[in-house]
Protein backbone atom coordinates (compact mmCIF):
# COMPACT_ATOMS: atom_id res chain seq x y z
CA UNK A 1 0.00 0.00 0.00
CA UNK A 2 1.23 3.74 -0.93
CA UNK A 3 2.27 5.35 2.36
CA UNK A 4 2.49 8.40 0.99
CA UNK A 5 -0.78 8.39 -0.63
CA UNK A 6 -4.05 11.08 0.57
CA UNK A 7 -6.48 8.33 0.93
CA UNK A 8 -3.74 6.34 3.75
CA UNK A 9 -2.68 9.61 5.76
CA UNK A 10 -6.19 10.50 6.08
CA UNK A 11 -7.45 7.30 7.21
CA UNK A 12 -4.38 7.10 9.72
CA UNK A 13 -5.15 9.86 11.19
CA UNK A 14 -8.79 9.02 11.78
CA UNK A 15 -7.70 6.08 13.70
CA UNK A 16 -5.13 7.42 15.63
CA UNK A 17 -7.51 9.87 16.97
CA UNK A 18 -10.36 7.57 17.44
CA UNK A 19 -7.58 4.75 18.94
CA UNK A 20 -6.20 7.62 21.69
CA UNK A 21 -10.20 9.04 22.05
CA UNK A 22 -10.81 5.69 23.54
CA UNK A 23 -7.58 4.76 25.65
CA UNK A 24 -8.05 9.03 27.14
CA UNK A 25 -11.87 8.41 27.66
CA UNK A 26 -11.11 5.21 29.38
CA UNK A 27 -8.36 6.53 31.72
CA UNK A 28 -10.63 9.15 32.45
CA UNK A 29 -13.55 7.44 33.07
CA UNK A 30 -11.55 4.46 34.99
CA UNK A 31 -10.14 7.32 37.47
CA UNK A 32 -12.78 9.98 37.99
CA UNK A 33 -14.47 8.59 40.64
CA UNK A 34 -11.18 8.49 42.49
CA UNK A 35 -10.45 12.35 41.26
CA UNK A 36 -13.69 13.87 42.64
CA UNK A 37 -13.11 11.99 46.25
CA UNK A 38 -9.59 13.48 46.03
CA UNK A 39 -11.24 17.00 44.83
CA UNK A 40 -14.03 17.02 47.42
CA UNK A 41 -11.24 15.60 50.87
CA UNK A 42 -9.07 18.25 49.38
CA UNK A 43 -11.30 21.28 49.45
CA UNK A 44 -12.00 19.85 53.34
CA UNK A 45 -8.58 19.81 54.15
CA UNK A 46 -8.47 23.26 53.19
CA UNK A 47 -11.82 24.45 55.36
CA UNK A 48 -10.19 22.71 58.36
CA UNK A 49 -6.86 24.15 57.92
CA UNK A 50 -8.57 27.62 58.47
CA UNK A 51 -9.33 26.67 61.59
CA UNK A 52 -5.98 25.25 62.80
CA UNK A 53 -7.30 21.76 62.17
CA UNK A 54 -5.08 18.65 59.98
CA UNK A 55 -5.67 15.58 59.84
CA UNK A 56 -3.07 13.05 61.89
CA UNK A 57 -1.00 10.73 59.94
CA UNK A 58 -3.15 7.94 58.30
CA UNK A 59 -6.69 10.07 59.37
CA UNK A 60 -9.54 9.95 57.05
CA UNK A 61 -10.22 13.59 56.37
CA UNK A 62 -14.14 13.31 55.71
CA UNK A 63 -14.21 11.75 59.35
CA UNK A 64 -12.45 14.55 60.77
CA UNK A 65 -14.42 17.33 58.49
CA UNK A 66 -18.07 15.77 59.69
CA UNK A 67 -16.46 15.77 63.60
CA UNK A 68 -15.74 19.25 63.55
CA UNK A 69 -18.11 21.10 61.33
CA UNK A 70 -21.70 20.54 62.95
CA UNK A 71 -23.35 22.92 60.76
CA UNK A 72 -23.14 24.78 57.06
CA UNK A 73 -25.51 26.80 55.59
CA UNK A 74 -25.88 29.11 52.84
CA UNK A 75 -26.56 33.09 54.20
CA UNK A 76 -27.43 36.69 51.72
CA UNK A 77 -25.61 40.25 52.07
CA UNK A 78 -28.48 40.73 54.84
CA UNK A 79 -26.80 37.86 56.89
CA UNK A 80 -30.37 36.02 56.37
CA UNK A 81 -30.28 32.34 55.49
CA UNK A 82 -31.55 31.40 52.17
CA UNK A 83 -33.80 28.85 51.53
CA UNK A 84 -31.61 27.65 48.32
CA UNK A 85 -31.86 24.18 48.69
CA UNK A 86 -27.94 23.80 47.71
CA UNK A 87 -25.41 22.03 49.79
CA UNK A 88 -22.84 24.94 50.95
CA UNK A 89 -19.64 22.77 50.33
CA UNK A 90 -21.21 22.53 46.58
CA UNK A 91 -21.28 26.39 46.02
CA UNK A 92 -18.30 27.23 43.04
CA UNK A 93 -17.03 30.33 44.63
CA UNK A 94 -15.81 31.08 41.03
CA UNK A 95 -19.29 32.01 40.10
CA UNK A 96 -20.24 33.34 42.60
CA UNK A 97 -18.02 36.16 43.36
CA UNK A 98 -18.94 37.34 39.64
CA UNK A 99 -22.60 37.68 40.72
CA UNK A 100 -23.74 41.42 42.20
CA UNK A 101 -23.53 41.26 46.60
CA UNK A 102 -27.35 41.23 46.85
CA UNK A 103 -26.96 38.07 44.53
CA UNK A 104 -24.67 36.18 46.16
CA UNK A 105 -25.03 32.68 47.78
CA UNK A 106 -22.68 33.26 50.81
CA UNK A 107 -21.42 29.62 52.15
CA UNK A 108 -20.67 29.76 56.33
CA UNK A 109 -19.19 26.55 58.06
CA UNK A 110 -19.63 26.23 61.56
CA UNK A 111 -16.52 24.28 63.01
CA UNK A 112 -16.35 23.16 66.73
CA UNK A 113 -12.78 23.41 67.56
CA UNK A 114 -10.85 23.24 71.29
CA UNK A 115 -11.10 27.02 70.84
CA UNK A 116 -15.00 27.42 70.52
CA UNK A 117 -17.30 27.86 67.72
CA UNK A 118 -15.53 29.06 64.72
CA UNK A 119 -17.35 30.09 61.52
CA UNK A 120 -15.49 29.53 58.42
CA UNK A 121 -16.21 31.21 54.71
CA UNK A 122 -14.54 30.95 51.76
CA UNK A 123 -12.73 34.07 49.27
CA UNK A 124 -12.19 33.89 46.50
CA UNK A 125 -9.90 35.80 44.02
CA UNK A 126 -7.79 36.55 41.21
CA UNK A 127 -3.89 36.47 41.20
CA UNK A 128 -0.67 37.00 39.06
CA UNK A 129 -1.50 34.02 36.68
CA UNK A 130 -4.53 32.54 38.00
CA UNK A 131 -7.12 32.54 40.62
CA UNK A 132 -6.39 32.29 43.99
CA UNK A 133 -8.67 31.50 46.86
CA UNK A 134 -8.96 29.95 50.54
CA UNK A 135 -10.97 30.06 53.90
CA UNK A 136 -10.99 32.41 56.50
CA UNK A 137 -11.97 31.17 60.39
CA UNK A 138 -13.54 33.75 62.54
CA UNK A 139 -13.92 33.60 66.37
CA UNK A 140 -17.61 34.04 67.28
CA UNK A 141 -17.69 37.85 68.05
CA UNK A 142 -17.51 38.06 63.98
CA UNK A 143 -14.46 40.57 63.79
CA UNK A 144 -11.53 38.21 65.31
CA UNK A 145 -9.37 36.05 62.28
CA UNK A 146 -9.11 32.77 64.20
CA UNK A 147 -7.19 31.66 61.50
CA UNK A 148 -6.77 31.81 57.68
CA UNK A 149 -5.82 29.39 54.84
CA UNK A 150 -4.80 30.09 50.76
CA UNK A 151 -4.37 28.36 48.26
CA UNK A 152 -3.35 29.01 44.42
CA UNK A 153 -3.25 27.66 41.17
CA UNK A 154 -0.24 28.65 39.39
CA UNK A 155 1.43 31.99 41.34
CA UNK A 156 5.11 32.25 41.10
CA UNK A 157 7.18 29.80 43.16
CA UNK A 158 9.42 31.21 45.94
CA UNK A 159 7.52 34.30 45.19
CA UNK A 160 3.95 34.90 45.10
CA UNK A 161 3.17 31.43 46.26
CA UNK A 162 4.42 32.21 49.46
CA UNK A 163 0.93 33.06 50.26
CA UNK A 164 0.31 29.40 50.53
CA UNK A 165 3.03 28.92 53.33
CA UNK A 166 2.33 28.90 57.32
CA UNK A 167 4.61 31.97 57.01
CA UNK A 168 2.13 34.51 55.65
CA UNK A 169 -0.90 32.92 56.64
CA UNK A 170 -0.51 32.81 60.57
CA UNK A 171 0.06 36.97 60.09
CA UNK A 172 -3.95 36.92 59.99
CA UNK A 173 -4.57 35.19 63.40
CA UNK A 174 -6.29 37.57 65.78
CA UNK A 175 -6.89 40.76 62.75
CA UNK A 176 -9.99 42.39 63.25
CA UNK A 177 -11.44 43.18 60.07
CA UNK A 178 -14.05 45.68 61.56
CA UNK A 179 -12.44 48.95 63.01
CA UNK A 180 -12.89 50.75 66.25
CA UNK A 181 -16.06 52.15 65.48
CA UNK A 182 -17.27 48.87 63.78
CA UNK A 183 -16.85 50.19 60.34
CA UNK A 184 -15.94 46.97 57.79
CA UNK A 185 -12.39 47.39 57.00
CA UNK A 186 -10.67 44.10 56.08
CA UNK A 187 -7.46 43.53 56.71
CA UNK A 188 -4.91 45.09 54.71
CA UNK A 189 -1.79 43.56 53.08
CA UNK A 190 0.68 45.77 52.71
CA UNK A 191 5.10 46.55 52.18
CA UNK A 192 7.21 46.82 54.92
CA UNK A 193 7.13 50.96 55.85
CA UNK A 194 3.23 51.21 54.43
CA UNK A 195 1.58 50.00 57.23
CA UNK A 196 -2.17 51.39 57.51
CA UNK A 197 -3.46 53.11 60.93
CA UNK A 198 -6.78 52.63 60.60
CA UNK A 199 -7.29 49.05 59.87
CA UNK A 200 -5.51 45.94 60.57
CA UNK A 201 -2.66 44.99 58.51
CA UNK A 202 -0.39 41.95 57.43
CA UNK A 203 3.18 42.11 55.67
CA UNK A 204 2.88 41.16 51.68
CA UNK A 205 5.28 38.18 50.68
CA UNK A 206 8.50 40.10 49.07
CA UNK A 207 8.59 39.78 45.15
CA UNK A 208 4.90 38.57 45.23
CA UNK A 209 3.07 41.90 44.61
CA UNK A 210 1.01 41.45 42.46
CA UNK A 211 -0.48 38.24 44.13
CA UNK A 212 -0.04 40.43 47.49
CA UNK A 213 -2.48 42.99 46.54
CA UNK A 214 -4.77 40.21 44.99
CA UNK A 215 -4.86 38.94 48.44
CA UNK A 216 -5.54 42.01 49.86
CA UNK A 217 -8.55 42.53 47.42
CA UNK A 218 -9.96 39.02 47.30
CA UNK A 219 -10.10 39.40 51.08
CA UNK A 220 -11.99 42.67 51.06
CA UNK A 221 -14.48 41.64 47.79
CA UNK A 222 -15.33 38.64 49.45
CA UNK A 223 -16.05 39.41 53.16
CA UNK A 224 -17.65 42.35 52.67
CA UNK A 225 -20.92 40.60 51.56
CA UNK A 226 -20.91 38.95 54.84
CA UNK A 227 -20.91 42.39 56.71
CA UNK A 228 -24.39 41.77 58.24
CA UNK A 229 -24.03 38.37 59.23
CA UNK A 230 -21.14 39.23 60.86
CA UNK A 231 -22.84 42.14 62.44
CA UNK A 232 -25.63 39.46 63.68
CA UNK A 233 -22.56 37.37 65.56
CA UNK A 234 -21.41 40.57 67.28
CA UNK A 235 -24.61 41.26 68.55
CA UNK A 236 -24.83 38.13 70.03
CA UNK A 237 -27.18 36.69 67.63
CA UNK A 238 -25.46 32.94 67.27
CA UNK A 239 -25.42 32.27 63.39
CA UNK A 240 -27.75 33.41 60.58
CA UNK A 241 -31.05 35.17 60.50
CA UNK A 242 -34.05 32.22 60.51
CA UNK A 243 -35.70 32.79 56.82
CA UNK A 244 -38.16 30.13 56.70
CA UNK A 245 -37.09 28.07 59.60
CA UNK A 246 -35.16 26.12 56.77
CA UNK A 247 -32.75 24.07 58.73
CA UNK A 248 -30.45 22.15 57.07
CA UNK A 249 -28.90 18.74 57.61
CA UNK A 250 -24.90 19.17 58.57
CA UNK A 251 -24.02 16.01 57.80
CA UNK A 252 -25.33 15.95 54.40
CA UNK A 253 -22.20 16.12 52.24
CA UNK A 254 -22.87 13.89 49.82
CA UNK A 255 -23.27 16.38 47.58
CA UNK A 256 -25.19 14.31 44.83
CA UNK A 257 -29.12 15.64 45.36
CA UNK A 258 -29.54 19.53 45.08
CA UNK A 259 -27.28 20.92 42.53
CA UNK A 260 -29.74 20.92 39.91
CA UNK A 261 -30.41 24.65 40.36
CA UNK A 262 -28.13 25.70 36.99
CA UNK A 263 -25.40 25.89 39.46
CA UNK A 264 -22.14 23.97 37.63
CA UNK A 265 -20.89 21.55 40.15
CA UNK A 266 -17.85 22.73 41.74
CA UNK A 267 -14.73 23.13 39.86
CA UNK A 268 -11.33 23.72 41.76
CA UNK B 1 35.53 2.19 30.55
CA UNK B 2 34.50 0.40 27.85
CA UNK B 3 31.13 0.95 26.42
CA UNK B 4 29.24 -1.54 24.40
CA UNK B 5 27.99 0.34 21.06
CA UNK B 6 24.38 -0.87 22.12
CA UNK B 7 24.60 0.96 25.50
CA UNK B 8 25.88 4.13 23.54
CA UNK B 9 21.82 5.69 23.24
CA UNK B 10 21.76 5.93 26.79
CA UNK B 11 24.95 7.07 27.84
CA UNK B 12 25.44 9.77 25.54
CA UNK B 13 22.95 11.91 26.25
CA UNK B 14 24.41 11.89 29.69
CA UNK B 15 27.12 14.34 29.24
CA UNK B 16 28.53 14.05 25.47
CA UNK B 17 25.31 15.05 23.65
CA UNK B 18 23.37 16.18 26.64
CA UNK B 19 20.06 17.76 25.31
CA UNK B 20 20.36 20.88 27.58
CA UNK B 21 23.84 21.92 27.36
CA UNK B 22 25.21 20.82 24.36
CA UNK B 23 21.92 20.77 21.92
CA UNK B 24 20.47 23.40 24.15
CA UNK B 25 17.32 22.34 24.10
CA UNK B 26 14.76 22.31 26.94
CA UNK B 27 15.65 25.37 28.34
CA UNK B 28 11.98 27.00 28.47
CA UNK B 29 11.43 24.08 31.63
CA UNK B 30 14.85 25.06 32.81
CA UNK B 31 13.49 28.46 33.83
CA UNK B 32 10.38 27.21 35.08
CA UNK B 33 10.97 24.28 37.21
CA UNK B 34 13.98 24.55 38.96
CA UNK B 35 13.28 27.65 42.00
CA UNK B 36 13.18 24.71 43.97
CA UNK B 37 14.17 20.76 44.04
CA UNK B 38 11.24 19.20 44.02
CA UNK B 39 9.09 20.36 41.40
CA UNK B 40 12.41 19.77 39.13
CA UNK B 41 12.83 16.21 41.04
CA UNK B 42 9.11 15.15 39.84
CA UNK B 43 9.35 16.99 36.31
CA UNK B 44 12.52 14.88 35.84
CA UNK B 45 10.30 11.77 36.69
CA UNK B 46 7.22 12.58 34.47
CA UNK B 47 9.66 13.58 31.62
CA UNK B 48 11.45 10.43 32.20
CA UNK B 49 7.93 8.45 31.76
CA UNK B 50 6.41 10.03 28.97
CA UNK B 51 9.74 10.30 27.08
CA UNK B 52 10.47 6.47 27.30
CA UNK B 53 6.99 5.62 26.60
CA UNK B 54 6.36 7.61 23.53
CA UNK B 55 10.07 6.98 22.13
CA UNK B 56 8.60 2.82 22.39
CA UNK B 57 5.39 3.98 20.54
CA UNK B 58 6.52 5.87 18.01
CA UNK B 59 9.51 3.10 17.41
CA UNK B 60 6.77 0.55 16.73
CA UNK B 61 4.86 2.90 14.73
CA UNK B 62 7.77 4.12 12.37
CA UNK B 63 7.01 2.12 9.64
CA UNK B 64 3.05 2.79 9.39
CA UNK B 65 3.32 7.02 9.76
CA UNK B 66 2.85 8.62 6.63
CA UNK B 67 5.08 10.98 6.56
CA UNK B 68 3.14 14.23 5.06
CA UNK B 69 1.32 13.71 8.72
CA UNK B 70 4.42 12.40 11.69
CA UNK B 71 4.87 15.66 13.20
CA UNK B 72 1.44 15.56 14.13
CA UNK B 73 1.22 11.98 15.04
CA UNK B 74 4.67 12.32 17.53
CA UNK B 75 2.50 15.30 19.12
CA UNK B 76 -0.81 13.10 19.39
CA UNK B 77 1.07 9.94 21.21
CA UNK B 78 2.69 12.71 23.66
CA UNK B 79 -0.06 14.77 24.48
CA UNK B 80 -1.92 11.47 25.21
CA UNK B 81 1.09 10.13 27.30
CA UNK B 82 1.12 13.48 29.41
CA UNK B 83 -2.45 13.51 29.50
CA UNK B 84 -2.34 10.05 31.20
CA UNK B 85 0.11 10.68 33.25
CA UNK B 86 -1.65 14.39 34.43
CA UNK B 87 -5.22 11.75 35.01
CA UNK B 88 -3.04 9.38 37.36
CA UNK B 89 -0.87 11.52 39.54
CA UNK B 90 -4.30 13.47 40.28
CA UNK B 91 -5.95 10.06 41.18
CA UNK B 92 -3.37 7.99 42.75
CA UNK B 93 -0.91 11.32 43.95
CA UNK B 94 -3.24 14.25 44.30
CA UNK B 95 -1.05 16.27 46.42
CA UNK B 96 2.05 16.32 43.86
CA UNK B 97 -0.49 16.47 40.68
CA UNK B 98 -1.87 19.66 43.15
CA UNK B 99 1.77 21.48 43.37
CA UNK B 100 2.88 20.33 39.58
CA UNK B 101 -0.48 21.16 37.56
CA UNK B 102 0.92 23.18 35.58
CA UNK B 103 4.34 21.95 35.02
CA UNK B 104 2.48 18.56 33.45
CA UNK B 105 1.22 20.12 31.41
CA UNK B 106 4.13 21.68 29.98
CA UNK B 107 5.56 18.41 29.45
CA UNK B 108 4.25 18.36 26.06
CA UNK B 109 5.99 21.64 24.59
CA UNK B 110 9.38 20.14 26.45
CA UNK B 111 11.45 20.35 22.65
CA UNK B 112 13.75 17.20 23.25
CA UNK B 113 10.76 14.90 23.76
CA UNK B 114 10.02 16.02 19.92
CA UNK B 115 13.41 16.30 19.29
CA UNK B 116 14.14 13.01 20.25
CA UNK B 117 11.04 11.38 18.39
CA UNK B 118 12.20 12.87 15.76
CA UNK B 119 15.53 12.71 15.37
CA UNK B 120 15.67 8.92 17.02
CA UNK B 121 12.63 7.23 17.44
CA UNK B 122 11.48 7.43 13.79
CA UNK B 123 14.70 5.44 12.66
CA UNK B 124 15.69 3.05 15.11
CA UNK B 125 13.72 0.08 16.81
CA UNK B 126 12.13 0.15 19.95
CA UNK B 127 14.77 -0.82 22.50
CA UNK B 128 17.40 1.36 21.65
CA UNK B 129 14.57 4.23 21.47
CA UNK B 130 13.88 3.25 25.25
CA UNK B 131 17.25 3.79 26.14
CA UNK B 132 17.38 6.80 23.94
CA UNK B 133 14.57 8.21 26.24
CA UNK B 134 16.06 7.50 29.37
CA UNK B 135 19.42 8.76 28.50
CA UNK B 136 17.74 11.68 27.09
CA UNK B 137 15.73 12.76 30.04
CA UNK B 138 17.99 11.80 32.58
CA UNK B 139 20.38 13.88 30.76
CA UNK B 140 17.85 16.80 31.16
CA UNK B 141 16.95 15.69 34.58
CA UNK B 142 20.60 15.55 35.89
CA UNK B 143 20.89 19.65 34.58
CA UNK B 144 17.33 20.43 36.01
CA UNK B 145 18.60 19.27 39.50
CA UNK B 146 22.26 20.92 39.72
CA UNK B 147 20.37 24.19 38.84
CA UNK B 148 17.22 23.94 41.44
CA UNK B 149 20.25 22.69 44.10
CA UNK B 150 21.88 25.76 43.56
CA UNK B 151 19.05 28.22 42.99
CA UNK B 152 17.18 26.80 45.84
CA UNK B 153 20.16 26.94 48.07
CA UNK B 154 21.13 30.59 47.42
CA UNK B 155 17.89 31.69 46.69
CA UNK B 156 16.04 30.19 49.74
CA UNK B 157 18.62 29.18 52.22
CA UNK B 158 17.13 25.46 51.61
CA UNK B 159 17.26 22.06 50.11
CA UNK B 160 14.14 20.21 49.50
CA UNK B 161 12.84 22.74 52.14
CA UNK B 162 15.11 21.95 54.52
CA UNK B 163 16.82 24.85 55.91
CA UNK B 164 20.85 24.54 55.54
CA UNK B 165 22.07 27.72 55.70
CA UNK B 166 22.42 28.33 59.74
CA UNK B 167 20.74 31.21 61.47
CA UNK B 168 23.98 32.95 62.56
CA UNK B 169 25.05 33.38 59.27
CA UNK B 170 21.75 35.62 58.23
CA UNK B 171 22.62 37.42 61.93
CA UNK B 172 26.24 38.26 60.69
CA UNK B 173 24.52 39.65 57.65
CA UNK B 174 23.77 37.03 55.46
CA UNK B 175 21.03 37.56 52.67
CA UNK B 176 19.03 35.18 50.38
CA UNK B 177 19.71 36.49 46.69
CA UNK B 178 15.88 36.87 45.96
CA UNK B 179 17.78 37.64 41.79
CA UNK B 180 18.71 33.47 42.31
CA UNK B 181 14.40 32.79 42.16
CA UNK B 182 13.54 34.52 39.11
CA UNK B 183 14.05 33.23 35.60
CA UNK B 184 17.38 34.91 34.57
CA UNK B 185 19.47 33.29 36.95
CA UNK B 186 18.12 29.80 35.99
CA UNK B 187 20.13 30.96 32.40
CA UNK B 188 23.00 32.05 33.91
CA UNK B 189 23.17 28.89 35.85
CA UNK B 190 22.88 27.03 33.03
CA UNK B 191 25.39 28.90 30.86
CA UNK B 192 27.89 27.94 34.07
CA UNK B 193 27.47 24.37 34.10
CA UNK B 194 27.94 24.45 29.96
CA UNK B 195 31.30 26.62 30.62
CA UNK B 196 32.77 24.40 32.71
CA UNK B 197 31.38 21.24 31.06
CA UNK B 198 33.44 22.32 27.73
CA UNK B 199 36.08 23.54 29.46
CA UNK B 200 36.62 20.02 30.39
CA UNK B 201 35.66 18.50 27.57
CA UNK B 202 37.72 19.89 24.51
CA UNK B 203 35.99 18.35 21.70
CA UNK B 204 32.97 20.09 22.32
CA UNK B 205 34.20 23.70 22.16
CA UNK B 206 33.80 25.53 18.53
CA UNK B 207 36.76 27.06 16.65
Amino acid sequence: MNRQSNIYTIIYAIVLVVVVGVVLSVVYQALRPTQLENIANDTKKQILASARLAPEKGESISALFDQHIINSYIVNNLGEQTDENINPFDVNMALEVKKPADKRMLPVFECQTDAGLKYIVPVYGAGLWGPIWGYIAFDNNGDTIYGAYFAHQGETPGLGAEIEKPAFQSQFDGKNIFSQDGQFTSVAVVKVGKEPTDRAWVHAVSGGTITSQGVQKMLFDSLEPYTAFFNNLKNGQSGPTQLNGVSNNPQDFTGSDDTGKGLEPQQL
Amino acid sequence: MKISKSWLPFVNPLSQDNPVIVQVLGICSALAVTAKLEPAVVMTISVTAVLALANVIISLMRNTIPNSIRIIVQLVVVAALVVIVDQVLKAWNYEVSKALSVFIGLIITNCIIMGRLEAFAMSNRPWPAFLDGIGNALGYGIILIIVAFFRELFGSGTIFGYQVIPQWWYDAGYQNNGMMILPPMALITVACIIWVHRARNKDLQEK
